[in-house]
């Protein structure tokens, strides 16, 4: 067997930062192959139990080294409606790779030589992007647990709130099988954080595009500017003969640090300073009428893959706009207990944003303009582990230092949106917010109206939030065919 | 796609202009409640503005909204005409305004944000408020919903900064002579007031002084106006809290009045490039 995994090429880093073009260009057919054959198909593979929904990961790298592409599509399909999104976002390093045999025995995540399980998948789904429509695939004897598309369900529909990764996976799974599905979206087009927080250098938004008419083409309505809680309530819906609703509400509320001068000029939540970016396409201004200011000194506070997404953006629209980068993620561990994806650390790292480590924000200090002008922080070190697992960090007295910066993005976590929930009190949430499910079923406190995604979990993955979708989109079916 | 059944042009001064527009949306028209606004984009490559809900008509299921020509969006709006289209319009957003019987209300609305007075103005009316209405704008021209505020309001009161109509001077003259003079200590229950920060700011120091209960409707910048940029954060009572979830509303005293205020020019430099570019 091949000992070297087949590397996955990248538009070059001088080249990168002039843009928001995709910097992974996925795997070629030669490649897939390589990197496919050197799967051990293992007789008890432990990488399907690493994957959220279960995909039958083994089968399908087999597929693909017997150059069976279909077979592949049909065997991923079955358990993931998104493979060219997740084989782009999927923390692979924390989930299939580090499951694979080849990662070592205890390793933080996936070691090098592990199967590029990902790559793979992208590879798989975007083949079927261009050589097998939605309808075929709903033919498609191959696609196991995907009945004949016919209209004898269609007098059962389904409302589903948020086009996120869960709502989205939810609307595929219940509209695969015939059900009528109307999704309510309260922005101005669909993919929820898909589409305002991934940047386009991960997950080019054509790629979003293409796999949300998937879903339309399986006849799942999408109604946009509709703000469930505001517009319509979940009795309303209900009303309006609905027999089943799944609430995919994300973690919508950005976190602040509770620090003095939080809410001066130039200081966005990564949550904004992303949205403006991806969705208002804000690099775009003066064409794109959305302003977004861009400083000479630009921090990232956090360590998850937000923070790499803003900084990387950050970077580009620095670069775009002839001012010599220079931005910098500041994080109050090291880097070993950074959440963030192994890739996109790499990624920015290259691309030349820099780390500050062990560092905690204290203050904000402003000029008379009430713009940014400097961060006051503290040096830490490294404690005992917390309730995460991770080493504590904790802030040195007396290490105050101060930061010259123009503009901070703070990057260090959502909290749940509870614009629905304050309005529908019969749904049970918790001290944080979140909706109270059955985790074997997803179903919330309220008959016949199941949740899924961060709303649920807090922030988790796109990967996660499908999973919790698919058990939802299972109990769904088995209320409205017992 | 959201159609503008009806354009008016309500007040106008030396290129300063006031617009009213009526648009269609039967869904928004039947859940909109006074103190409520709706976000809207002008076209596909157009920023995300919030407007307050100024009045609704559930029978023709339309939604009237009113809004000074000021930066690069709010021109795009004003230069459509009756039949164009909207690409987005999303509402209503926000928390309402707590209606009940308060007693004496003194409304002040300064500028544009009149028209943010009218509906709750309206709708304390209904619950038999006394409402005690003052009324400020730059210049004569500029003054709108006088009729209709008079209407509703006991009394009512205009000041014009150049004093071409009314009494010359500001909102706050006004107010602080009515405490003063007419009214005694505890007459008056609850202050509302929208306009412009300043505006807003001096009125609530008044009301501060007095110990009299002002609640204010902000004008904060938003994005998607749900809670999920925090864009429109403001400091009130020391805390983080968001205009779009957590307000508009807030009692005039807790706000950090100096933050908001540099806050909303933030784009400033931006505004003034994109209106040069397409004035052109």
């Amino acid at each position: 067997m091949r000992k070297e995994p087949v590397k996955v090429k990248e538009i070059n880093i001088e080249e990168r930062t002039k843009s928001f073009k995709e910097v992974v260009l996925g795997y070629t057919e030669e490649e897939a192959i390589l990197e496919a054959k050197r799967c051990l198909q293992c007789k008890n593979p432990t990488c399907i139990l690493g994957c959220p929904v279960g995909i039958d990961i083994k089968k399908f790298i087999n597929q693909i080294a017997q150059k069976d592409y279909e077979g592949a599509y049909c065997t991923i399909r079955e358990k993931n409606n998104f493979p060219s999104i997740c084989g782009r976002v999927c923390p692979a390093e924390y989930q299939c790779r580090k499951a694979c045999v080849l990662t070592k025995r205890g390793s933080i995540f996936a070691s090098f030589e592990a199967i590029n399980i990902h790559f793979l998948e992208r590879f798989v789904g975007d083949w079927g992007m261009i050589n097998i429509n939605s309808k075929s695939e709903a033919l498609n004897p191959k696609v196991k647990g995907i009945k004949n598309l016919n209209l004898k369900f269609r007098d059962k529909r389904v409302a589903v709130v948020g086009s996120g990764p869960a709502g989205l996976c939810c609307a595929g799974e219940l509209a695969r099988r015939g059900i009528a599905v109307d999704i309510y979206e309260s922005l101005h087009k669909p993919g929820g954080v898909l589409r305002y927080g991934i940047p386009n250098f991960r997950l080019p938004q054509e790629i979003l595009d293409s796999e949300i008419n998937y879903l339309r083409e399986l006849g799942v309505e999408i109604m946009t500017n509709f703000v469930i809680g505001k517009l319509k309530t979940v009795d309303e819906l209900f009303k309006e003969g609905y027999s089943a609703i799944f609430l995919g509400l994300g973690a919508g509320i950005p976190t602040f640090l509770g620090i003095k001068g939080e809410n001066l000029c130039n200081i966005y939540s990564a949550n904004e300073f992303l949205t403006r970016v991806n969705l208002m396409f804000a690099y775009k201004f003066p064409d794109y009428h959305t302003p977004l200011n861009i400083g000479e000194r630009i921090i990232v506070i956090g360590g998850g893959n937000t923070a790499m997404d803003a900084a990387r953006s950050a970077l580009r629209l620095q670069v775009m706009n002839r001012i010599k980068p220079d931005v910098t993620i500041l994080y109050r561990r090291t880097e070993s207990e950074m959440p963030a994806r192994r890739l996109e650390i790499a990624h920015a790292q290259e691309e030349g944003v820099k780390f500050k480590f062990l560092v905690q924000p204290q203050e904000f200090v402003s000029d008379k303009q009430g713009f940014l002008k400097g961060l006051v922080c503290l040096e830490c070190k490294l404690g005992e582990p917390d309730d995460s697992g991770r080493p504590k960090s904790i802030p040195v007295p007396g290490s105050d230092f101060l930061l010259e910066t123009d503009l901070v993005i703070v990057a260090v976590g959502l909290r749940a949106n509870q614009l629905l929930t304050r309005v529908t009190p019969e749904l049970k949430v918790d001290k944080y917010g979140d909706i109270i499910v059955n985790p074997e079923t997803m179903e919330t406190s309220l008959k016949n109206v199941f949740a899924g995604g961060d709303i649920v979990g807090g922030e988790g993955t796109v990967i996660e939030a499908m999973g919790m979708a698919k058990k939802a989109s299972a109990s769904i079916i088995n209320l409205l065919f017992p | 796609m959201v159609e503008i059944i009806c354009k008016k042009i309500i007040a106008y001064s030396l290129g300063t202009r006031i617009v009213q527009l009526e648009l269609k949306s039967p869904l928004i028209a039947k859940k909109t409640l006074p103190g409520q606004f709706v976000v809207l984009m002008v076209s596909e490559k157009g920023e995300r503005i919030p407007l307050t809900v100024v009045d609704k008509d559930e029978e023709r299921g339309t939604i009237t909204l009113i809004f000074q020509e000021a930066g690069f969006t709010t021109r795009s709006l004003g230069s459509l005409k009756e039949g164009d289209f909207l690409y987005a319009l999303v509402g209503p957003l926000g928390n309402y305004t707590e209606i009940k019987n308060y007693g004496k209300v003194a409304l002040v609305g300064g500028g544009v944000g009149i028209a943010e007075i009218y509906p709750v103005a309206k709708a304390l009316r209904k619950e038999n408020n006394h409402l005690i209405t003052i009324l400020g704008a730059r210049t004569k021209d500029l003054l709108i919903l006088e009729k209709e505020l008079k209407q509703v309001s006991q009394e009512l009161y205009v000041t014009t900064d150049d004093g071409s109509y009314g009494r010359k001077g500001f909102v706050t003259d006004v107010l602080q002579e009515l405490l003063t003079i007419h009214y005694a200590l505890n007459a008056i229950e609850l202050i509302y007031a929208v306009g412009p920060v300043p505006m807003m700011k001096g009125v609530s120091q008044i009301a501060k002084d007095r110990g009299i209960k002002a609640i204010v409707s902000l004008n904060a910048l938003m994005v998607d106006a749900t809670g999920m940029c925090g864009c429109c954060r403001v400091t009130v009572d020391g805390k983080t809290k968001f205009s779009c979830i957590d307000g508009p509303e807030f009692e005039a005293q807790s706000i950090d009045w100096e933050e908001l205020g540099k806050r909303t020019k933030m784009y400033q430099d931006k505004e003034t490039h994109i209106c040069k570019l397409y004035n052109r």
